[in-house]
Formats: structure tokens, C-alpha cells, sequence
């Protein structure tokens, strides 16, 4: 397979305020991220060649790439929408890259959009999937519950004793979340909160679960070898991995609900374009996609972050706080900064960005010494991931 | 020899107090409980649990034709037997017809059933009789009526009660009726009912059936016949000179209710569970006119094992905890308006997968045995194409490989679902809802056994599916 690695840069990003944005549409979301990055690239609409759309719910009979274009008077060049479930942003973010790797473009634009407060349900909805009827009665909670009750089982962990250990994840998310102004949720939470709180879908409790949000964020990338011209911080495109198992691997016999192909593989192959033998100590911050407390869970063990079945101890130690050995999440990642589907690959991806250009939003949050980020969304019910691994120097 | 070759029953799992009902009017009770079916059942769904229990250990391919029979069909134009067919996997070359409107369609189904094997134009056949009826919210029939099902399998081979004679009677009366638009059984005054129509047509057809077959009462084991209300049967059963106490099928007031075009079969269940072999058993039906049969119980009744038939479902059971969730199980009430559902099937998609769906089928690869459900096309573990056995599953037992208790997916009367990866004995997964149960109770490694429910109503008709549910063994229930 060949390598992408230092031959894209990101010149510019931008992130709307995530939240319950009622009063503005998906166009609106678009314009507010679009807008920041063009002035942080000190671009203008004028040099976009093409644009890569993350979006999952489209809402007009399906359509998404176009309606975001037209708000965006992106007109006369060539619309790419992306989507695969919750990994859409990256999509979108990838397919950019590639494109300019190929050499067709030197300007282009990814932008992630999503307006999920405008379906006329406070989750996502019910009934997921591929079939109204295999899958009728299905909601994201309840799938990703499976594995909180998987992963208890396996490792003996007792109810008490698992829900301690995720809800340490939603404390450490709410905490970092506080910290950033344009998170949807910004309130610190404590441990006996998270366990008192209603359950979702058992064991998943209401602090378990991310925030559905409207939002958006946007990308604009060029040459690794153009990127000074625009700025004298671009930030490097060194991997990505992209997995996409099937949509019913819980139809394979074996089939074990607390590791997941799709996140060793997305991971392995993006570790591999970027040089990483040892994640652990080689990533110095990671957006992951924490859709559920259970989820970065499991990550962290399919990443290679925390040996298998060892989350935990781990988690107990505070190894991914923002002062942590490796810090996961410091945006506040989808628990709290919010799950706007399509746009969470390239919000993660602006947290990454900024982090690596020690840009953080707040002196405060900023990690020390870094080099190397990751971000991660996974999608479906679940086993689609894709992630990419960014640097601030070339080598 | 022509006559019952097996025979199966069905109670929903839920029964509901009657002293519930009647602190809910301000009323007496008429004491007991009745059954209920839950918010996913209907009377194809109980005629199908009712229709494999009655086949378990038989061939479903050798079945020739099925007789479907209640008063309220989920469809009012469209074939129910044959969807029932479909879902108990039988040929495609079978008979198929709907026995509807009347009390008496189970009887008028099995004396179809008779007839047609008799004239070897089917070799056996299915009766499925269901019923789930609506009193009038406060009236007695609200009540007396429970919900359930009961089948037999008619055939000329291994009879375990041959029909020796039978005998129908017509008698117009409007007593028990609805009219094309109602939704709730009316009544006639009550005298007039009781005494004019059930005791007046029940006393004659028997009487005369006796009297043509040279019978008397005392050559009988067994009376089984339907009453309308706690005792009427007991007065007909006096008045044919049978002893009440020694020969009258109790008539399942105290315990189930009366379950209408189902009824006559499932006493008759409830009979053939403690027949012994010589004994001769006396059936009647009543619905404007009267049907009766006498049965007699041969040798073969001993190898009729293995079913859970009725006294399993009457012994396993859980208590619907309010009035108010009966009413809303049977859309009486409809505490929330809409659901929020995504997506919605399409006729021709629905009809497309009906394999999977309706028939419980997996694909198992011929290469490397892999099984999936629901099929698939391309193996997921050698990647072979089109390369695979169909294989129905909906006989088989597995345990809960993990779970969740999802509060959001549910109806607003029943607002937790618990979405079930259920692994069967040999491996292969099932990725479905659990039904009939106390979702508190679940725990990985928990027996559960496949069920046919209603899950829900997109695109304008029912959407039937496969869920799993505790497995019912009879006595106390792990629900």
C-alpha cells in the first residue's frame, strides 16, 4: 500500500459552537466553520478547487453535498459528499487529502455539517441500520450497550465495578469539556453523578452517553511542499487508516462485542503510514470517538493504548487526563463538546490541530511537548472507524 | 381412522386480574383473571406459537394444508393461513384458507379439515384457531373474555382421537355480534342470549348427535364445550344428563377467559392432556347454530409428548401489572401519539426478504459451514459467493450471549426494550428484541427460544418478525 505521509498539509480550520443551534440551519453551521478557516488559511472561496462534504443525515431527499455548496457559493467546481455513519467528517477529510496527494487540486476544502436538532427527535432516532424491519426498535444506545454488558462479562467485572470504570471516562470528558467555550456541554460532572444518573440503555447510564448536537467544522488543505506559503505552522498529514467491517458482524459466530476489526485495523494501517511502532508513548493527544463511555473504552485497547482487558487500570491511574501520559478527549470529545455525526472526524481534527499548533483556545488545556495527534470517529452499530494521524513538523 | 393426529395450545404469557378491571369501573368482579396478549401478539401470532406446538417432532413439509380460524384476523382483506404457512415453513403447494366472523369457524375449520382428508384430497392438515376479542371497556365480555390459541393436526395416520361423528346445526339469531365498523363484541339482552341462542342450540345439537350416533352421556369421559359466561356450560351439561363435576371440561373461566372462535379447541387441549386411550370425548361449539363431534381416544395419545400444550402455557405465566396497559396493548388507549421510527419498510422489500423474516431462515456456507442470519449472499468468514444451504431455525434454542436494556426504542406503555444477542446451541447469532419478559431479570448465559411477533406498523401494515423470549418450559416461568 502506498503512503500519503507529509505530502498534505492543513492550512486552516474552522469549528462552529456546537449545540442546540435552533435558530440556524445546516447552511448556517457550514458558513460559521468555512468562514474561521478561511481566515486562518488566508484563503478565500475564490481558491477552493473542490469540496469534500461529511454529512450523514441529509435531509433533503438524501442530498447533501450540493445544498452545503450552495450555501456556501461553492459554485462551479466539483462537490464530493461522504458518508459512512458517523465516520463522515473523516471521510470527507481523507478523500480531500487524497485528492490533493494525487496532484489534481492544489486548494481544497472539507467540510463536515450536521443539523440533527431539525429531525424531530432528542436522540438520534430509533430503528437503525440497514433493515426497518431486522433493525426496527434499534437505537445507538442500545447497540453500544451490548458492549458495556459484553466487556463486564468477559473481564468480571462486577455492574458496580464496570460503571465506576466508564464513568471515570464521562468525569475526565466533562472536565476537559469545561474548558472550551464552543463545547456544547460545559458543566464539570462527579463520579457519584454519572452512577445516580438514569439509565439510557442499561448499563449505559445518561452520563454515558455524548451529546447529539448541530454543528460543523471545516478543513482547508494544500501541498505539504505549498503549505509555508500559506502559514509558517501548517500541520502534516502523516497517516490514515479507514476499516470499514461489515454492517452485521454481530451475525458472525465468535463475534465477541468488546474488540472491534474495524478499530484494530483503521488504526494499524494509519500507525503504519505515520511511522508509529508504539502508540502509547508516540501519540502525544487523541480525539477518539467516545460516542459512548464503553467506546473509548474499548478503544484504548484496540489502539493499542492500554494492553487488553487493562483499560482500566489505566483509566484509575489518570494516564488520559489532560496531564496525563497520553491525553484523550481534551476538547471534551463527543460527550461534551457534542456528536454533530458528520461533522465530529474534522471538529476532532481542529482540537488536534490547534493542540499541535499550540493554539489551544485556552493557555490552560494546551498540552506540552507535542508532536504527534490522532483523531478517530467510528461508526454504525458499531464497526466502521477511520482514523488519521497529524504531526507539526515534516519527517 | 380420520381424526387428531397431534395437537397443540396457546396462552399469552400475561394475565390480568379481574378484580383490576372492575376497581378500574367501580364495578364487581367477576374474580380470576383472564388472559392478555401482549402489545406484540395478535391472532396470527398466537395461532403460530399454537400451530408449532401442535408440530413439534412432526415433518411441517408433510403437511398439506392449513385452516386458519378466528373473528379477528390482524388483515380484513387479506389470507392469514397462508402467512401462517409461511412462517411455519411449510410447502408452497398447500392448501391454505381463512375460517372467520363466527364463534364457530375453529369447529366449521376442523369439520373442513375432516372432510377433506376423508376425501384424500390432503393427507393432514392444521387447524390454527386464535382469538383476542374486545368487550366493551366496562362490560362483562371485558371481563370474561382472555386471548389464546389452540391447533390440531388432522390426518388419517398415528390418530390419537378419531372423529366418530359429527353434527351442525343452524340457528339464526342476532345475539353476539359486531358490525363491519365495530371493534367491540355486542351482546343481546341476557335471557334472551342465554336461553334462546347458547342453551337452546348447544342441548340440541348435542342431544341429537347422541341420538344419531346411539350414544348417551354417561358413555362419555369428557363434555367440552365453551360457556359464555362462569356457568352456563355447567346448566347445559345438567340438562344433557352429564355429571358437571366428573364429566364438564372446566371452562377455563377462573383462569384464562373465554377465547372465543379459539375456545372449543383449547378445552379440548386441556381434555386430550388427561385422556386416556378408549375414552370418548364430546366437543361442541356454539355460534349462531352449533356444531359437535364425538371423539374417540386411541392408543397413540400416549406418544403425544413433548409439547408445552396447554396446561405448560396455563402454569407459566406473569401478571400485567394495570387495567391501563391492557387497554393500551390493544391500541384501546394510545398514551403517545407516533413513534419515532426512521425507517419504514416496502411491501416488495418485506416480501423480498420473507426467507429471513417470516421463515427464520440462516445461510450456512458450503464451504466453511459458517451460519448467518439473516442470509448471506457472500460468506462473511471464506468470502464464498452464492454458495449456501437455507436452514429454518425457529425451532431452536440458544442462550443470551450479551444484552441491553434500551429505554428509548420502546413503546410508551412498555418503554424498555432488551435488545438481545442471542447465540444459538450451535453458534450461529440471532441480534434480536426479548419479548414476555422482566427485562430486569436478564443476564448473559439466559435460555431463550424464538417467538413470531407483530413489531410494529410501518408502511401502512403489520410488520411481522422473529424476537426471542425466556424459554417456557411450563410451571413457574423465568421470565
Amino acid at each position: 500500500m502506498g503512503s500519503i505521509k507529509d505530502k498534505v498539509a492543513i492550512i486552516g480550520m474552522g469549528c462552529s459552537v456546537f449545540g442546540e443551534r435552533w435558530s440556524l440551519g445546516a447552511g448556517d453551521l457550514a458558513i460559521e466553520s468555512a468562514y474561521e478557516a478561511y481566515k486562518d488559511a488566508g484563503v478565500g472561496p475564490e481558491d477552493i478547487e473542490a469540496c469534500y462534504v461529511g454529512q450523514m443525515y441529509a435531509p433533503v431527499n438524501g442530498i447533501a453535498g450540493s445544498t452545503i455548496a450552495d450555501s456556501l457559493k461553492l459554485t462551479n467546481i466539483p462537490i464530493i459528499r461522504n458518508e459512512n455513519w458517523c465516520t463522515a467528517g473523516h471521510m470527507a477529510l481523507i478523500e480531500a487529502a487524497l485528492a490533493v496527494a494525487s496532484g489534481a487540486y492544489d486548494v481544497v476544502m472539507a467540510i463536515g455539517v450536521e443539523k440533527l436538532k431539525d429531525t424531530g427527535y432528542a436522540g438520534l432516532g430509533t430503528g437503525r441500520g440497514m433493515n426497518p424491519v431486522y433493525e426496527a426498535r434499534r437505537t445507538a444506545p442500545g447497540s453500544f450497550g451490548l458492549i458495556a454488558t459484553s466487556y463486564f462479562h468477559k473481564y468480571g467485572l462486577s455492574m458496580e465495578e464496570g460503571k465506576k470504570t466508564i464513568g471515570k471516562i464521562a468525569v475526565k470528558n466533562h472536565r476537559n469539556g469545561s474548558m472550551c467555550p464552543k463545547a456544547h456541554f460545559r458543566n464539570t460532572i462527579t463520579l457519584d453523578q454519572v452512577l445516580s444518573a438514569p439509565i439510557i440503555a442499561y448499563p449505559l447510564g445518561l452520563f454515558d452517553c455524548c451529546g447529539n448536537s448541530d454543528g460543523s467544522a471545516c478543513a482547508i488543505l494544500t501541498r505539504a511542499d505549498a503549505a509555508k506559503k500559506f502559514r509558517d505552522d501548517p500541520v502534516y498529514i502523516k497517516g490514515f487508516g479507514i476499516s470499514m467491517d461489515a454492517v452485521l458482524p454481530h451475525t458472525r459466530p465468535g463475534f465477541g462485542w468488546t474488540s472491534f476489526e474495524a478499530l484494530k485495523r483503521s488504526s494499524a494501517k494509519a500507525y503504519e503510514m505515520a511511522g508509529i511502532k508504539n502508540p502509547r508513548e508516540e501519540i502525544d493527544i487523541a480525539e477518539v470517538h467516545d460516542c459512548f463511555s464503553i467506546t473509548e473504552l474499548a478503544i484504548y485497547e484496540d489502539f493499542g493504548f492500554s494492553p487488553r482487558g487493562r483499560a482500566r487500570e489505566d483509566i484509575d491511574s489518570g494516564f488520559f487526563e489532560l496531564e496525563g501520559g497520553l491525553p484523550v478527549n481534551t476538547d471534551g470529545g463527543l460527550k461534551c463538546f457534542g456528536h454533530p455525526v458528520g461533522a465530529s472526524g474534522l471538529r476532532m481534527t481542529y482540537e488536534v490541530y490547534k493542540q499541535l499548533q499550540y493554539r489551544a483556545d485556552k493557555p490552560e488545556r494546551q498540552i506540552k511537548n507535542v508532536h504527534r495527534g490522532l483523531s478517530h470517529t467510528f461508526g454504525g452499530p458499531p464497526q466502521l472507524s477511520a482514523v488519521a494521524v497529524f504531526g507539526n513538523e515534516k519527517g | 381412522m380420520i381424526g387428531i393426529t397431534s395437537f397443540g395450545a396457546y396462552i399469552p404469557i400475561y394475565r390480568l386480574s379481574r378484580d383490576l378491571i372492575a376497581r378500574a369501573w367501580e364495578r364487581s368482579s367477576l374474580k380470576g383473571e383472564r388472559s392478555v396478549a401482549n402489545n406484540d401478539e395478535d391472532t396470527l401470532t398466537m395461532a403460530v406459537e399454537a400451530g408449532s406446538d401442535s408440530l413439534k417432532g412432526l415433518d411441517r413439509k408433510k403437511i398439506d394444508g392449513i385452516f386458519f380460524a378466528t373473528t379477528n384476523a390482524p388483515y380484513k382483506e387479506k389470507l392469514s393461513a397462508g402467512l401462517a404457512a409461511t412462517v411455519l415453513d411449510f410447502r408452497k403447494d398447500v392448501l391454505t384458507a381463512d375460517f372467520t366472523d363466527s364463534l364457530r369457524s375453529s369447529t366449521a375449520a376442523l369439520r373442513a379439515a375432516v372432510d377433506s382428508v376423508k376425501a384424500g384430497s390432503a393427507g393432514s392438515i392444521l387447524v390454527a384457531a386464535a382469538d383476542c376479542r374486545l368487550g366493551y371497556p366496562r362490560s362483562d365480555q371485558e371481563q370474561l373474555f382472555g386471548d389464546g390459541a389452540a391447533a390440531v393436526v388432522i390426518g388419517g395416520d398415528k390418530v390419537i382421537a378419531s372423529v366418530e361423528h359429527s353434527l351442525s346445526i343452524n340457528k339464526e339469531i342476532v345475539d353476539v355480534w359486531r358490525n363491519d365498523d365495530d371493534r367491540f363484541v355486542r351482546v343481546g339482552e341476557g335471557r334472551f342470549i342465554l336461553n334462546e341462542g347458547y342453551t337452546a342450540a348447544m342441548t340440541e345439537v348435542i342431544s341429537t348427535l347422541l341420538k344419531r350416533a346411539g350414544l348417551k352421556a354417561s358413555d362419555f369421559s369428557r363434555l367440552v364445550i365453551p360457556s359464555p359466561d362462569q356457568r352456563s356450560s355447567m346448566s347445559v351439561a345438567k340438562k344433557l344428563g352429564f355429571n358437571e363435576k366428573e364429566q364438564l371440561q372446566d371452562n377455563l373461566h377462573a383462569t384464562v377467559g373465554n377465547c372465543g372462535s379459539a375456545h372449543p379447541l383449547l378445552l379440548l387441549a386441556a381434555a386430550l392432556e388427561t385422556a386416556k386411550p378408549g375414552d370418548l370425548i364430546l366437543m361442541a361449539s356454539y355460534g349462531d347454530g352449533a356444531d359437535a363431534f364425538v371423539l374417540r381416544v386411541t392408543e397413540e395419545i400416549a406418544g403425544n409428548k413433548g409439547r408445552l400444550g396447554f396446561r405448560g402455557h396455563l402454569e407459566s405465566k406473569m401478571n400485567l401489572s394495570s387495567y391501563q396497559k391492557f387497554l393500551s396493548f390493544r391500541n384501546i388507549l394510545e398514551p403517545v401519539a407516533g413513534e419515532p421510527f426512521r425507517l419504514f419498510p416496502s411491501n416488495s422489500a418485506y416480501w423480498r426478504e420473507q426467507k429471513s423474516i417470516l421463515r427464520c431462515y440462516v445461510s450456512r456456507c458450503r464451504q466453511c459451514g459458517q451460519t448467518e442470519f439473516p442470509i448471506q449472499r457472500i460468506c462473511s468468514k471464506c468470502r464464498s459467493k452464492d454458495d449456501y444451504e437455507e436452514i429454518c431455525y425457529s425451532d431452536k434454542k440458544g442462550k443470551v450471549f450479551t444484552f441491553t436494556r434500551d429505554q428509548l426504542a420502546g413503546r410508551s406503555d412498555d418503554p424498555v426494550v432488551v435488545q438481545t444477542v442471542f447465540e444459538t446451541e450451535d453458534g450461529t447469532r440471532f441480534y434480536l428484541m426479548m419479548t414476555d419478559c422482566d427485562p430486569e431479570k436478564v443476564e448473559v448465559g439466559f435460555p431463550v427460544e424464538f417467538t413470531f411477533r407483530r413489531i410494529y406498523e410501518g408502511a401502512n401494515f403489520h410488520n411481522y418478525f422473529w424476537k426471542c423470549r425466556p424459554v417456557r418450559n411450563g410451571g413457574s416461568y423465568h421470565g
